[in-house]
C-alpha cells in the first residue's frame, strides 16, 4: 500500500535529519572531546581573567583536561572566581599553578594547568592557590614605555 | 410542539453583521418522515437557514428547536451529538480530494465508530450500491463526474443513517437524467429509512414533483408562501405565480435599481 | 485631513483585528495539539508531504551555499594568513544562521504556499464545513497534524543544510584549495561548541518551523474561496513568514549568542 511506502520514506527523512546532526556534532563540533562523563570540580582565583570565557578548555602541557565551567566574581576579595571542571582520569598536585593563557597569538585563552611537586593530590572542592592572571595588552605595552624610558633615563644619568 | 415535528424555527432574525438580516422573523415546521423543499431565489436566505439547523450559526434572535432541544451553538457536546444524527450533502459534494471514493464514504465510519473494518466495507458498499455506484468503490475522486461526486457525496451523508439529510442544491448543474435519478434517490431514501429531509432549491419542477411539502422564501429573507406542491402551484398570489412559472419580471424585478434612463444617456439635459 | 485619519483609523483597527484573530487561531492550534498527537498516521503523511518533498531543494541549495561560503571566505581569510580556519568559518556561518534562516525562507516558500494553497481550496471545496458538520473538528484533524509535521520536519531541514553546506565546503577547501583535511576538521572539532552552537541553531529552526507552518496554515484557513483569494494568501504566507524568521533570528541570535 502506499501508505507503507509513505510511513518508509519518512522514516528515511528522520533517520538521515539524526545522521545529519550527528555528522555536524560530532565531526565538525567538540561534543566528543569533552562529554561530560566523570569530572571533578576545582576552583582557582585571578585578579585579572583577561578573555576566559565558559566553556573554555583547561589545558596541560598542551592536552585538554576539562572545561571551564563557571566564572565569577568574589564580592569580598575582588578577585575572578573560575571554576574547573576536570576529568577524572587526571590528578594534580595540590601545589599545581593555574595561568590564564593564548592559544597562539591573537586566539582565544584558556587555562593552562602546571603540575607542581607536592605528594597529595588535588581533591574534588579544592582551591588552586597558585595562579597567574591573564596578561593584558595595556599593561603590557605600559611596561615596555616604562621600561624603555627607565633605560633611556638610566643612559642620560649615567653620562652625567 | 408538535409531537411530529422534528425542527422548529421559532421567529428566527439573523444576519451576519448588525446591519443586513437574511432572514426577518422566520418561523416554520418540519415534519418528521417527510421531505420539506425550500424554495427561493439566491440570496433569499435558504442556505442560511439551513446552516443555523446544524448550528454553524446562532441565530441573532428566536430559536433554533431540533427534536425538542433548543440548538445551542456555544454547547460543543449538544452540537456533536446533533450532527452525528445529521446528514449533510453539500452543493458541489465538498468530498475530500485526498481519499479515494470508498475511502469518502467509509470516512464516517471510521471516524465516528469504532466498526471492524469489514463491516465497515459492506456497509459502505451498500451505501454506494443505494446511489448505484458500487462499481465504483475503488475510483479517485479526481476521476469523477460532477453527477457521480453528488451521488458519492449522498452515499457519505447516509453513512452513519441519519435521522435528519439536508440537500444544498442538489438539482443545480444537472442534466435531465442526472436531476432524474437525485429525485428519485431523494424521495427514496427519505421513504425507505424513514428520515426527514429537507432539500434547499430553486428547481421548481423536480422539487415540486418528491416535496410533502413546500417552502417559498423570498429576498430579505421571508416566507412569502408554504404548503403542499399542489397549493404552491394553484397560489394567485404574484410572487408564488412568479416563482413556480418561471416569469421574467413581476414582484422580482427585473431590472437591478438604476437612475432614470434619460439621466444615464445624457438625454435629459437637452431639454 | 479628517478623512486620512479615519482611514488611518480605520487601517489599524482592521490591523490589530488581524492580530487578534491569528493570536486566537494559534491557541485553537496548541489546544487541538493532543489529538494530532494521538493520530499520529495523520502526521507522517503530512512529513512526507512536507519534509520529504523539500529536501531536494532543501540538499541542492545547502550545498551551493557551502561551495560558494568556502571560496569567498578564502579570498578573504587568505589575505590574514588564516586560510586554515576556512571550515571553521564555514561551519559557523551555516550552523548558527545561515542554516536556520535559509532553510526557514526556502521553506517557507516551497511548503508554506503549498500548505496555505491546500488549505484554502479545501475551504473553498466546502470539504472543511463538511468535516465540521460530520461533528469532526477541522483544527484537529486537517490542521494540527499539518503543524506538528511542519515543525518536526523543520529542524531535520536546517540540519541537513548545514550538515551537507559543511561537505560542500570540505570539497571545496580540501578538493580544489589544497587546505589540509586534517586541519579542516580539527580545527571545527576546536571551535564550534556543540551545545551552544549546534544546539542554539537546532533550537531557532524549532521556532522558525513553528513561526512559518502556522502562518502558512492561518493564511489558508482564513483565505476567501476564490483565486485572487489564495493567490494573495500564498503571497502573504511567503511574506510574513520570511519577515517573521528574519526577526525572529534578530531577537534569537541576540539572545543566544551575545558575548554578556
Amino acid at each position: 500500500m502506499a501508505r507503507r511506502n509513505i510511513e518508509i520514506l519518512v522514516g528515511l527523512f528522520v533517520v538521515l535529519g539524526l545522521a545529519a546532526l550527528l555528522f555536524v556534532a560530532l565531526k565538525a563540533a567538540n561534543l566528543t572531546s569533552f562529554s561530560g562523563g566523570d569530572s571533578y570540580r576545582l576552583s582557582a582565583r585571578f585578579d585579572n581573567i583577561g578573555g576566559l570565557k565558559v566553556r573554555a578548555p583547561v589545558r596541560s602541557a598542551g592536552v585538554v583536561v576539562g572545561r571551564v565551567t563557571a566564572i565569577g566574581l568574589d564580592a569580598k576579595t575582588y578577585q575572578g572566581v573560575v571554576t574547573l571542571e576536570i576529568d577524572r582520569g587526571y590528578v594534580f598536585p595540590k601545589d599545581s599553578s593555574a595561568k590564564i593563557l593564548t592559544a597562539g597569538l591573537l586566539g582565544d585563552q584558556y587555562v593552562g594547568l602546571e603540575p607542581g611537586g607536592d605528594e597529595k593530590n588535588l581533591a574534588a572542592g579544592d582551591q588552586v592557590k597558585q595562579t597567574q592572571s591573564a596578561v593584558v595588552l595595556e599593561s603590557l605595552i605600559g611596561q615596555f614605555l616604562f621600561s624603555k624610558a627607565a633605560e633611556a633615563g638610566s643612559e642620560t644619568g649615567g653620562k652625567k | 410542539m408538535k409531537p411530529d415535528t422534528l425542527i422548529e424555527i421559532d421567529h428566527v432574525t439573523f444576519g451576519y453583521d448588525e446591519r443586513r438580516s437574511i432572514l426577518n422573523d422566520v418561523s416554520l415546521c418540519f415534519a418528521r418522515g417527510k421531505v420539506t423543499s425550500i424554495l427561493g431565489g439566491s440570496g433569499c436566505g435558504k442556505t442560511t437557514l439551513m446552516r443555523l439547523i446544524a448550528g454553524v450559526h446562532g441565530a441573532n434572535s428566536g430559536r433554533v428547536v431540533f427534536d425538542g432541544e433548543l440548538v445551542d451553538v456555544h454547547d460543543r457536546d449538544l452540537l456533536y451529538r446533533f450532527r452525528r444524527r445529521l446528514g449533510m450533502l453539500f452543493q458541489f459534494g465538498a468530498l475530500f480530494t485526498d481519499l479515494s471514493v470508498y475511502d469518502n464514504v467509509a470516512f464516517p465510519l471510521r471516524e465516528m465508530t469504532d466498526l471492524p473494518e469489514p463491516l465497515i466495507h459492506d456497509i459502505v458498499l451498500m451505501k454506494l450500491n443505494a446511489v448505484g455506484l458500487r462499481g465504483a468503490a475503488r475510483l479517485k475522486i479526481s476521476e469523477v463526474s460532477g453527477g457521480m461526486a453528488r451521488r458519492i457525496a449522498l452515499a457519505r451523508a447516509i453513512a452513519l443513517d441519519p435521522e435528519l439529510i439536508m440537500y444544498d442544491e442538489p438539482f443545480a448543474g444537472l442534466d435531465l437524467i442526472s436531476m432524474g435519478v437525485a429525485a428519485k434517490l431523494i424521495r427514496t431514501l427519505n421513504d425507505v429509512t424513514g428520515a426527514t429531509s429537507l432539500v434547499v432549491s430553486h428547481d421548481v419542477p423536480e422539487c415540486m414533483g418528491i416535496s410533502d411539502h413546500v417552502v417559498l422564501m423570498s429576498s430579505g429573507g421571508r416566507i412569502v408562501a408554504q404548503g403542499t406542491p399542489a397549493e404552491l402551484m394553484a397560489s394567485t398570489e404574484p410572487e408564488v405565480r412568479q416563482f413556480v412559472r418561471g416569469e421574467p419580471d413581476g414582484p422580482v424585478k427585473f431590472h437591478y435599481p438604476a437612475v432614470e434612463m434619460a439621466e444615464d444617456f445624457g438625454l435629459g439635459a437637452r431639454k | 485631513m479628517t478623512e486620512w485619519l479615519a482611514v488611518l483609523g480605520a487601517r489599524t483597527l482592521a490591523a490589530l483585528r488581524g492580530w487578534g484573530r491569528s493570536a486566537i487561531f494559534f491557541v485553537d492550534l496548541l489546544r487541538a495539539l493532543p489529538q494530532a498527537l494521538r493520530r499520529f498516521d495523520l502526521v507522517v503523511v503530512q512529513m512526507h508531504a512536507i519534509g520529504n518533498r523539500s529536501l531536494v531543494i532543501i540538499l541542492a541549495s545547502g550545498l551551493a551555499v557551502g561551495f560558494v561560503l568556502a571560496l569567498q571566505m578564502y579570498y578573504a581569510l587568505v589575505k590574514y594568513g588564516a586560510a586554515e580556519s576556512l571550515g571553521l568559518v564555514v561551519n559557523l556561518s551555516l550552523v548558527r544562521e545561515l542554516g536556520p534562516v535559509v532553510t526557514a525562507l526556502l521553506f517557507a516558500g516551497r511548503a508554506g504556499t503549498s500548505l496555505t494553497a491546500e488549505i484554502g481550496l479545501m475551504k473553498a471545496g466546502e470539504q472543511i464545513a463538511a468535516l465540521e458538520l460530520m461533528a469532526i473538528d477541522p483544527r484537529a484533524r486537517v490542521l494540527a497534524p499539518r503543524f506538528v509535521a511542519g515543525v518536526l520536519s523543520m529542524p531535520l531541514l536546517a540540519i541537513l543544510f548545514s550538515a551537507i553546506g559543511i561537505i560542500g565546503a570540505w570539497v571545496v577547501a580540501v578538493g580544489l584549495i589544497g587546505i589540509d583535511a586534517g586541519n579542516f576538521w580539527s580545527i571545527q572539532q576546536s571551535g564550534v561548541d556543540a551545545w551552544r552552537d549546534v544546539g542554539n541553531g537546532v533550537a531557532k529552526s524549532a521556532v522558525f518551523g513553528i513561526i512559518c507552518t502556522a502562518v502558512a496554515l492561518y493564511q489558508g484557513y482564513e483565505t476567501e474561496a476564490t483565486p485572487e483569494g489564495v493567490a494573495y494568501a500564498t503571497t502573504r504566507t511567503v511574506v510574513t513568514s520570511s519577515l517573521a524568521v528574519l526577526g525572529m533570528d534578530f531577537i534569537l541570535t541576540a539572545l543566544m549568542f551575545s558575548t554578556l
